[in-house]
This record gives structure tokens, sequence and C-alpha cells, in this order.
């Protein structure tokens, strides 16, 4: 009798080993290999795992996907591509997992901002990258995270010295190109003490299976402020799983809008460590339709005093669809006058949808405010005959209902043209006619 | 102009309204008075089609049309108007957005063009002005974080910007201040014409200073137990509603 294996994909990683970045750094190589180790014995998450128990991810072990072995750009659709980069911002762009100079445009960014493919980092000065690497989660989090560090091809790093602030977005531009294939990239984001920036991460992808696999460490320094945007439309049949990693130092503000619209099976994983007196804001829009499966996970740790945070997601699910919230709020002993708000409302349009949510609050100071409150339901009836009453026909109502409440997250977007690229990405969502803009 | 005979209505299996007769021809106002639970919210909901009321006897007819027949918004387009008692609030749709798609919703019911976007401006404006609101309140979202009075407020508004043919003030005057009273007052009595009729149900007597009904019906228990004058008001003030109540028992 053979042993159960617990993921097919180990036996498969002698074949892209070689040609993994930072094979040259003891410490990498190291890191990696625990990793696999770890990996190797337990596989991706299971439901028996109480962060995972909602979400089902053997399907990655049915398809095998597979990673590009050297960076290609020649089979990218150029055009199609042009409908994800957003105007007015600077742009980074990753190709199956790796970093591309030639569709990346920095042009104007101030010089002393870096902005580096980590594989080429990794082989140029590589104690800019272990300094922080694995800083903000480590592999013994979960096996998303250790499949992500024994497998990055490549990645973003981006340092945004201090002082600096950004007039512009940075747009993080994740493609896909081939069906089964398998893109695994490793970003790491530093705003440095008093400097300001705003990112966008975009995931898109071809109309195939794939499985992107991303993880962003993110460092927002002392009295530093970053706005982060989350766009994720990957294609209907792909999985994704994306982890972003925060580490907030004393006085910082940071900022996160998720929007999770793609994917067949998407799960994402925010993660915040508040230090003194910082500040988080977290707002999340999931839309499932059909089958899809929408997994947002949440985490906020008060480490210490005076910090506060804001949460609010929103689910809409119709079809078949289910959203998952799991948001947990963590304040420890040392961290009084802590001020914490959580919220999470879902919208089911149709009896076969579903919504999970689970909000956890853990306070172990005395001396905190912290509150938090969920809803499931259909639309409010009282609602809808207010609207009919004043001439509107019971679709439209529901309609405005539905979109009004989708809306509340979209107009938190102060960039015009990634506005504009959500709210499209909303609209081809509620194909319903009739709804217009002018209704905001 | 409305025409109610014998309306029984009931919630499930409790019977609330049980045999209401109501004549109002055009131009006229009648104010309902009554106590608490005695069924005039479920009279007002009745009349502009919410879900959840079964008719189990007699009709309502307006304009020689069977009124239970329509659904809510084609009540509302043909004139009908419930200014509520509590207002809904909507996120995330403006109130100037939900104002034009109303009147545009009428005007294609009655085969005219959609309004002219500076026409409507104009016309919204002026009816701010005269409501003494704030053009702010345009583009909030409907009825979102407005105190009581604001929202009371902005029923009015909404009603005189309608211009609709049978106007239900469901204690519109509840829970306003003297001052906005004399606002929501003269927005009323600003789009009273001979062919407008108004069902004004209140508590106070005060509303009834200054808007002048021309007749007062109290409704107890699902029955319209008394009606008379303007001046029936004045005596319910005087005495309170057992008096009716008891001598309809007597
Ligand atoms: N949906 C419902 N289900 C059960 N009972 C209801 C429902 N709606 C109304 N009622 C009952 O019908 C009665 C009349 O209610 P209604 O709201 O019409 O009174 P009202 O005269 O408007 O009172 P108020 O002066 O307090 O506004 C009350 O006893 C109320 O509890
Ligand atoms: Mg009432």
């Amino acid at each position: 009798m053979s042993s159960v294996i617990a993921s097919r994909y180990p036996a498969e990683y002698s074949k892209i080993e070689a040609t993994l970045p930072g094979g040259s750094q003891p410490w990498l190589r190291l890191l990696r290999a625990e990793a696999l180790k770890q990996f190797s014995g337990r596989g991706f998450p299971s439901l028996r795992e109480e962060e995972w128990r909602y979400t089902n991810v053997s399907g990655i072990e049915k398809n095998l996907f597979e990673p590009r072995l050297e960076p290609s750009v020649h089979q990218v659709d150029k055009d199609w591509l042009e409908n994800y980069r957003l105007a007015d911002c600077w742009q980074i762009v990753l190709v199956d997992g790796y970093y591309s100079a030639e569709l990346s445009n920095l042009e104007g960014l101030p010089e002393n901002v870096t902005v580096k493919s980590m594989s080429k980092l990794l082989e140029a000065d590589a104690g800019q990258i272990e300094a922080y690497f694995g800083q903000a989660v480590g592999i013994d989090e979960h096996n998303f995270v250790a499949f992500n560090t024994a497998w990055f091809t490549d990645g973003a790093f981006i340092r945004i010295p201090t002082k600096t602030a950004l007039d512009k977005p940075m747009q993080l531009l994740h493609i896909v190109t081939d069906p089964n294939r398998l893109a695994t990239t490793r970003n790491l984001v530093i705003v440095e003490s008093i400097a300001q920036a705003q990112l966008v991460e975009t995931y898109v992808g071809t109309d195939q299976s794939y499985l992107s696999a991303s993880v962003t460490e993110v460092f927002v320094e002392q009295n530093a402020e970053l706005t982060l945007y989350k766009v994720q439309c990957e294609s209907e049949k792909a999985y994704h799983y994306g982890g972003t990693y925060v580490k907030q130092s004393r006085d910082s503000r940071f900022s996160h809008h998720n929007f999770a619209f793609g994917g067949m099976l998407a799960r994402s994983d925010i993660h915040v460590d508040l230090g003194h007196a910082s500040e988080c804001n977290l707002n999340g829009l999931y839309l499932g339709i059909k089958r899809q499966h929408l997994d947002n996970h949440t985490r906020i740790n008060h480490l210490e005093p005076h910090g506060i945070s804001r949460e609010v997601y929103k689910g809409v699910l119709d079809g078949r669809a289910r959203g998952v919230f799991q948001g947990r709020v963590v304040v420890a002993e040392d961290a009084q006058k802590t001020d914490s708000e959580m919220n999470n409302s879902n919208l089911l349009l149709s009896n076969d949808a579903e919504a999970d949510t689970k909000p956890q609050l853990e306070i172990y100071a005395d001396d905190v405010k912290c509150a938090h409150g969920v809803t499931v339901g259909q639309l409010d009836e009282k609602s809808v005959f207010y609207l009919q009453s004043r001439c509107v026909d019971e679709e439209t109502a529901r309609n405005m209902l539905t979109f009004a409440f989708a809306n509340e997250m979209v107009f938190r977007i102060t960039h015009k043209s990634l506005h504009d690229l959500v709210l499209a990405e909303v609209l081809k969502r509620f194909p319903q006619q009739g709804i217009t803009q002018d209704w905001l | 102009m409305l025409s109610i005979e014998n309306l029984h209505v009931s919630v499930g299996d409790k019977p609330i309204l049980k045999g209401i007769n109501l004549q109002v021809k055009p131009g006229e106002i009648h104010a309902i008075m009554g106590p608490n639970g005695s069924g005039k919210s479920t009279l007002s909901h009745v009349l502009s089609g919410k879900s959840g009321y079964t008719v189990t006897e007699g009709k309502i007819t307006y304009e020689s049309k069977d009124l239970t027949e329509m659904a809510p918004e084609i009540r509302a387009r043909e004139g009908v108007f419930l200014a509520f008692q509590y207002p809904v609030e909507i996120p995330g749709v403006s109130n100037i957005y939900l104002l034009k798609a109303a009147l545009n919703s009428i005007r294609k019911h009655q085969g005219l063009p959609e309004v002219d976007a500076m026409d409507f401006l104009t016309l919204i404006k002026e009816k701010v002005r005269l409501l003494e609101m704030d053009e702010k309140f345009l583009y909030r979202a409907v009825n979102e974080g407005f105190s009581g009075g604001e929202k009371k407020r902005n029923e009015i508004l909404q009603m005189a910007v309608l211009e609709p043919k049978l106007c239900i003030l469901d204690e519109t005057d509840s829970g306003l201040d003297i001052d906005a009273l004399k606002v929501v007052a003269e927005g009323v009595n600003s789009i009273r014409s001979p062919d407008r009729s108004f069902v004004m149900i209140t508590h106070y007597q005060r509303l009834l200073d200054y808007i002048k009904p021309d007749f007062v019906h109290v409704l107890a228990h699902g029955q319209i137990v008394k009606s008379g004058g303007p001046e029936l008001a004045l005596e319910l003030e005087d005495k309170g509603y057992s008096w009716v109540e008891d001598k309809k028992a007597a």
C-alpha cells in the first residue's frame, strides 16, 4: 500500500527548481527548502483547517497547473492588455509570474523611488530583499504562503523613500496569458517614514483555467501613508489566491480597497499589524454570480495602544454563488484605547446564493472600543415599495437598490480612471437594463 | 375623484379596516384623525398599493378606475401620492435622481417627452426654495441621515415636484417644530388647486390651523365613527377621542 500523497505539486518541483531566482542566496535557499517541506506534508489548505472551513481548494489538485520556466511576452495580446491599463498611473506588468520591463511604464517616476524585478534584485542586491522578506508573513501562516515561498518565480520590489509623496498611483498589473498556467509572484512594498503612495493591484487573465497565487508583503513605516487597491478580475474559470500582509509602524495610515469580482474560486487574505496610534481602513466588495466562490479573509492585529481600525465589507451574490467573509480583530493586552469597527453585509439575489459570514473579536485589553455587525438578507421590501410609490417600476427599483448597495464601495475610489474601471466591472456583472450612473 | 365603499382590509387573518366609506371630490381637503392603531396608516398604504394587505370586501375607485387592480407605480403615475409617516432611507440613490426618474415616469405615462434638463433644474430649485431647504439635500442619498423634520420636508418636496392629483399625507406634521410646520403647510397650500385633493392624516389641530379642511373624519377601530366640518377637530382636541368612541358604543 502506498502512502497518501498530500499534493501532486512537489513532485514537479525539481523541473523548475534550477530556474527559480535567488538560488545563490543561502537564506532564500533555506527558506524555500523549509517551505517545500512543509507544503509537501499537507498540500494546500483543507476544509479541516478553521480558517479554510468554508473554502474547498481541492480543485487545484485536479489540474496540474504549470509554471512558465522563463519569461516571455510575445504571447501577450497588447490590445486586450490596454483595457486594464489605468490612465494616469505608472505601471508594472507581471506576465505569467514574471516582471516585464518591456510592458511596464515608469516614465517620470522620481529617481529616488525603487521599482525592480524581484529576481533581478536578488542577483544584484539581495540584501535589500532579505531585510524584509518573510517579515510580514511566515510560511507557518498556511500552505498557500508556503507554496508561494517555494514556487515564486518573480515579483515586484517597490520602495518609496522617506518624505517622498507620489503624485499618481502605481499599478501592479498581474496577467496570465495561457490556459493551465501557474503564476506565482512575490512582492515587497516598502513605504518609508512620512512617505505617501497609492498602489493598485489588478489581476486579469485569459478566459481559461489557471492558478494565480501571489503574496505581497507591505511595510508602512512611521507616519507614512499607503492606499492599496486590489481589483481582482480573474477569468471565471480561474483559481486565485492573493495574500496581502501589512505591517504598520507608529502613526502610519493604511487603506485597502478589495474588489473581488473574478475567479471560479478566489481567496483573498488581508492581514494588518497595527503599531502605536496607527490607523487602518479595510473596504471590500465581492460580487458573485453563476457558481463563483469568493472568500475574503481579513485579520486586524492591534498590537499597541491608540490604534484605529475601520472595516466595511459588502457582498452581492446571485445565481449559485457563494461568498465568505471571515473577519478577525485581535486586540492585544497592550493595545489600550483601541478603537475598532467591523461591518459585513450581504445581499442574496437568488435562493441558491449563499453567504457565510464570521466576524471574530478577540480582546485582551480592557480599555477599548470595539463594535461589529453583520447582515445577510434580501433587498428591503420597504425600500422597494418606497421607490414604487415614487413611480419606479418594481424591477427597476430592485436593480437600483442592488446597484446602490454595491456602489457604496465604488464611490470611495477617488482616482478617476480606477473608479471608472471598477464601475464598469460592477456593471458587467449586473446586466439588467437601465442601470445608469445618474443614480448616484 | 376617490370613492371608498365599505372597505374591509386584513393583514393575515387580522381584520384592520372594517367597512370604511369615504368620498373625496376634486379640490377637497379631508382630515382623518383617530387614536393610535386605529388603521389610518393602513388606509394610506392600501390606497398606495403596498403589499401585505388583503381587501376582503368593498371597493376603491379612483377617477372611475378600480384602484386595487393597479400596481403601486401605476397608481403613482396616475397621480396618487403618499407622503409617508416614516419615510424610508435609500442609501446610494440621490434625491435629485429619484425626482427626475419619477417625473419622467409620469411624463412617459402621459405620453410626454422626457423633461428638459435645464427646465428640470429650474423647477426643482424653485421648489427647494419654497420649502426652505438647502440645495445640498438634492445631491444627498434619499433621506439618508436626514433628521425627522428633514425627511418630512423632503416628502413634501417630492409632492410639490410631481404635482399629483390625490395627495395623502400621513402624519406629515408629527415631529415638526412650529416653523417647519408653517413651511410645510405653505408647501401644501402652494399646490392647492380646484382639481387636486388632499387626505391629511393627523393627530393635531395645529396643522389644520394652517391648512383648513373641508371635512374631518374620526377613524377608530377600523371604522369612520364620526364625520363633520372643521369644528369637529376643535371639539376632538377639547374632549379627546374617547368622546366619539364612547358615543359610537352607546
Ligand atoms: N403588517 C401588520 N401586521 C400585523 N398587524 C398590523 C400590520 N400593520 C398594521 N397592523 C396593525 O393594524 C393596526 C392599525 O395600524 P396603523 O399603522 O394603520 O395605525 P395608525 O392609525 O396609523 O396608528 P398611528 O396613529 O400610531 O400611526 C394596529 O393595531 C397595527 O398593529
Ligand atoms: Mg399611522
